[in-house]
């Protein structure tokens, strides 16, 4: 093999004036290659070296054999979200390389598997081959694992041309194979055989490089997905019922994962203390989740945009025979089957207002993914204190990508079981009760529960029309009252959701409103419009029904921003709606690509709108 | 004990409840429909094994048959759910108390339509519960359209002659792993309540599929699921009794004239021979037996099919004695100093 470079370096001159910490690696794969290791790892030995990164998988919905790519973000400053430039690019897919080649910013670095004999025409960009086929059969690799292992190269390349330090390296793998060495030992030699190659025979001539800071101390890395199963995991769930769909599927099998250590009885550890249950589609898993809710049960199920809309006819039940139970939503591109493997917002209006008639369903919206643990817990009290169904819209980019976050942090708060009575209480009672009654003027009722002994106890559920007491109606009056009563119920639960948070700069006088996982979006949008002078207010809004802090926040400014990932500007619309006499003051930024949000598209979008 | 109901002593059972106590509201389904008289059968059954009501969960779904839950045990929690969608609302909350046992009611078209995937999966589950299909062959609530289980061939008014094949629950219950499968007839109430019975007793999915005339929409002599035919047609299997496990067996049997089946709560279902001889526990000899009687158009009736040892899904997930409702926050919520060890298992 080579080691001169063909073309002039154009980073050659501008050694001297390096870049550290702060740019971002793509590396271009084929799926299904084992490649997601390779940049877990990278990611890892990263973070374990203090600088604060994130990482984007953007893979295509299929097995094997299709392109995708990893994008790794470092950053000093401690920004997290997806950047549409990209410094470095590692090529490793023929079937992607033309692409790769081309995505790389001027400046910037060009890494490509040097079996790959396809033309390189660009001259302003730094490029390094690697012999990925000659290290690995150079190392000692049983010929099954070769193609496995093979992305190992450019971890080794990476390290050496980068600075990552090799230690960080081993730990990350350490972790990956949960401390079995013969995998451990396996990877790590290609990496060592490709750092000590590089060092051979690569010439460094471009300016990138990281170094160790110490800006990763107290966090951790987990996915949204795990950190939803393990909130709800300490929020006591009993019973979760699941359909395997993207990129749910990782939900519930993080429950499988960690319950068996978490939850056995601590009065008999033999024994379980919650049932996870692959139902045989999505309307048989909301449909145990109910049956398990209505029964005094702490009871989830997590799903996406296909399996919701199987879900709908029960949610509407749920919400009119007011049984508690908690939805997770982890979204991802519609309508329809859309694209199964990539981001989106775009299921808010759909979840708001999901079951036919007049319904109305509480949704809470982590913006972190130590907020998908809070809300794992806090999902239950809610649903159980509202005896209503719960959504929590979380997202691919949360669910699935590895996030440097906050430690998930001990529930603050007791469990909040809600009105429910029991044989002692009925006694009290002298039985005298009404499953559908408003004894407490805040729309809440008070329920029983299946294996109640008290004679008085049942009472018989339904979706069909009934009276306070559970009794059949199709009276007219029975009817208004009942849903003025879920009305009246609805707006009670706004003091019991989630509050904004609320980021403010001394003298702004417009806002912007954002949920979710645009949240290091917006957060550096908002550095970067500082920077022209622009002073904004960020408002994340946590919870709908709205708590009364969002309607203020939008009548103390001049004009709010709503940025969101859908076409429809659904967030706006439903502000609008709730804020009508103010609704003028709303702007909408939506977009949907099914790529992450980029924080330079947010200021970008609020600058040209506030140039006008 | 006694109940005093109008002056008049009212007879009690050992749980000191007389039958008033396992009563519903009244029917409101259509005079002589064989769905009253499955009901009525259901209570003398629980007040008859001296169980209490609130020891039992109704569940249902949608249609004439999904009402009649509310027409017996109004002292048991019940739930009317979905169309369709009684399975897996029934398996969610049979989890929150594993003492109360479930009673489920269905039709043909909540069970062979709309809720055939339900219905074919909560058997595979061996979830433990009573199956009830009231099989009348026709939508009654929406006024006579065919369902599922109705005849090739069959004529009803508005709608024609219907040209498909039907669906045999009890067939596919047997295929589909079912672990008690029966077929009975809502004019043969003795054999209803027995196997009703024999159903509650049993430590798994309990399918009963029960042809039950619809008087107003299909009930032409000359058709498969009428009273006539029925009673024209009506081949039992046996003559079968439940003994309860406390209870000694009073009838003494010839030798070789009954057989009898020990279930998991060690109550022990008899089986008088009648015609023939029949083993209840040989599935491929069920099948056989269900083909011949299609196809000598029988209304073959009785315990089809029993496995009793089958581990019922409850088995299968091990959970606390306690029932799991009962559970307070310290059995529930993992403890404080947990969260480190967690927050150390991350990167």
């Amino acid at each position: 093999m080579s080691t001169t470079q063909p073309y002039e370096q154009p980073g050659t001159s501008a050694r001297a004036q390096t870049i550290v910490n702060d740019f971002s690696i793509t590396v271009g794969t084929v799926n299904g290659s084992g490649s997601q290791t390779s940049n877990l790892t990278i990611l890892r030995a990263l973070f374990k070296m203090g600088i604060p990164v994130s990482g984007k998988n953007v893979f295509p919905s299929n097995i094997q054999g299709m392109p995708t790519w990893y994008t790794i973000r470092v950053s000093k400053a401690g920004f997290l979200a997806r950047r549409d430039d990209q410094e470095i690019v590692v090529a490793m897919n023929p079937a992607s390389f033309v692409h790769d080649l081309a995505s790389v910013k001027p400046g910037g670095v060009f890494f490509y598997a040097d079996d790959i004999r396809l033309p390189i025409t660009r001259q302003d960009i730094v490029i390094y081959p690697m012999p990925v086929k000659q290290v690995v059969k150079a190392t000692d690799v049983p010929t099954n694992l070769r193609d496995y292992i093979a992305n190992m190269v450019y971890v080794g390349v990476l390290a050496r041309m980068l600075d990552i330090q090799l230690d960080q390296i081993r730990q990350a793998l350490d972790f990956h194979f949960k401390g079995k060495p013969k995998p451990v030992d396996l990877n790590f030699g290609v990496v060592r055989s490709a750092y000590d190659w590089a060092e051979a025979n690569l010439n460094k001539t471009d300016p990138y490089c990281v170094e160790p800071m110490e800006a990763t101390e107290g966090y951790i890395m987990a996915d949204g997905n795990t950190a939803a199963a393990l909130g709800a995991i300490y929020g006591g769930v009993q019973l979760a019922a699941w359909y395997p769909i993207t990129p749910a599927t990782s939900l519930a099998e993080a429950l499988i994962e960690y319950l068996p250590t978490l939850r056995k009885d601590p009065e008999d550890p033999d024994k379980n203390t919650c049932a996870v249950i692959q139902a045989e589609d999505e309307l048989a898993a909301i449909g145990m989740t109910i049956g398990a809710g209505w029964a005094g049960l702490r009871s989830m199920t997590s799903t996406s945009g296909p399996g919701l809309s199987l879900m709908t006819e029960y949610a509407g039940l749920a919400y009119f025979a007011e049984v508690p139970v908690v939805i997770w939503d982890v979204q991802r591109v519609g309508p329809s089957t859309g694209l199964p493997t990539r981001t989106s917002q775009g299921d808010l209006t759909f979840v708001n207002f999901i079951g036919h008639g007049d319904t109305q369903q509480i949704i809470l919206l982590p913006g972190s993914v130590h907020e998908c643990f809070e809300f794992g817990w806090k999902a239950f009290d809610i649903a159980e204190r509202m005896q209503a169904p719960v959504f929590v819209l979380s997202d691919l980019d949360f669910g699935m990508n590895q996030w440097m976050t906050r430690p998930f942090k001990y529930p603050d708060v007791p469990m909040d079981r809600g009105k429910v009575l029991w044989e002692g209480d009925l006694d009290r009672l002298n039985g005298e009760w009404g499953r559908y009654k408003d004894v407490d003027g805040d729309a809440i009722p008070y329920r029983t529960v299946l294996g109640n002994r008290h004679p008085r106890s049942a009472y018989f559920a339904r979706g069909t029309g009934h009276d306070d007491y559970a009794r059949y109606s199709e009276d007219n009056q029975d009817w208004h009252d009942l849903l003025e009563r879920l009305k009246k119920k609805y707006e009670t639960a706004r003091k019991y959701v989630p509050e904004p948070v609320i980021e403010a700069q001394e003298g702004a006088n417009i806002g912007v409103i954002a949920f979710g996982s645009t949240e290091p979006a917006l957060q550096e949008a908002c550095f970067l419009l500082a920077e022209q002078g622009i002073k904004i207010d960020f408002l994340r809004v946590r919870a709908i029904p709205f708590s009364s802090q969002v309607g203020d926040f939008i009548r103390q400014h001049e004009r709010c921003y709503v940025v969101e990932m859908n076409r429809d500007g659904q967030l706006h619309q439903l502000l609008s709606l709730e804020y009508l006499q103010v609704a003028t003051r709303l702007k909408s930024i939506a977009y949907t690509d099914g790529l992450p949000m980029t924080a330079r598209f947010v200021s970008d979008a609020i600058l040209a709108m506030e140039e006008k | 004990m006694t109940d005093q109901i109008s002056g008049a002593r009212t007879q009690v059972n050992l749980v000191g409840l007389s039958k008033t106590d396992y009563r519903g509201n009244p029917s409101t389904l259509c005079q002589g429909c064989g769905h009253n008289s499955i009901a009525s059968q259901i209570i003398t059954a629980c007040y008859e094994l001296d169980i209490i009501p609130e020891n039992i969960v109704k569940f249902s779904g949608i249609g004439c048959s999904s009402k009649s839950p509310f027409y017996f045990l109004n002292r048991s929690f019940g739930f009317n759910g979905l169309h369709g969608r009684m399975p897996s609302l029934a398996t969610g909350a049979m989890f929150a108390d594993h003492t109360v046992r479930g009673i489920g009611v269905s039709g043909d078209g909540d069970s062979a339509s709309i809720g055939m995937g339900q219905f074919k999966h909560v058997l595979r589950r061996n979830m433990r519960l009573v199956y009830i299909v009231e099989n009348n062959g026709v939508y009654g609530l929406t006024k006579g359209q065919f369902s599922a289980t109705a005849e090739e061939g069959l004529i009803l008014k508005g709608q024609g002659n219907n040209p498909y094949m039907p669906v045999d629950i009890a067939w596919e219950a047997l295929v589909g792993n079912a672990t008690f499968v029966a077929r009975s007839f809502a004019g043969d109430p003795k054999q209803v309540k027995e196997l009703i019975k024999a159903a509650l007793s049993h430590n798994g999915i309990a399918v009963l599929d029960i042809i039950s005339p619809c008087v107003t929409f299909n009930n032409q002599d000359d058709t498969a699921h009428s009273y006539a035919w029925g009673k024209e047609h009506e081949v039992a299997l046996h003559e079968l009794s439940f003994v309860p496990p406390a209870d000694e067996i009073m009838v003494e049997y010839a030798e070789g004239e009954a057989t009898e089946v020990t279930m998991h709560d060690g109550s022990k279902v008899i089986f008088k021979k009648l015609e023939r001889e029949y083993d209840p526990c040989d599935r491929s000899a069920a099948m056989r037996l269900l083909e011949e009687a299609n196809a000598k158009q029988w209304l073959l009736t009785g315990l089809i099919y029993i496995n009793p040892d089958q581990p019922s899904l409850m088995d299968i997930y091990n959970l606390t004695e306690t029932p799991l409702n009962r559970l307070p926050e310290d059995r529930l919520r993992p403890s404080k100093e947990s969260i480190t060890k967690v927050n150390a298992m991350m990167f």
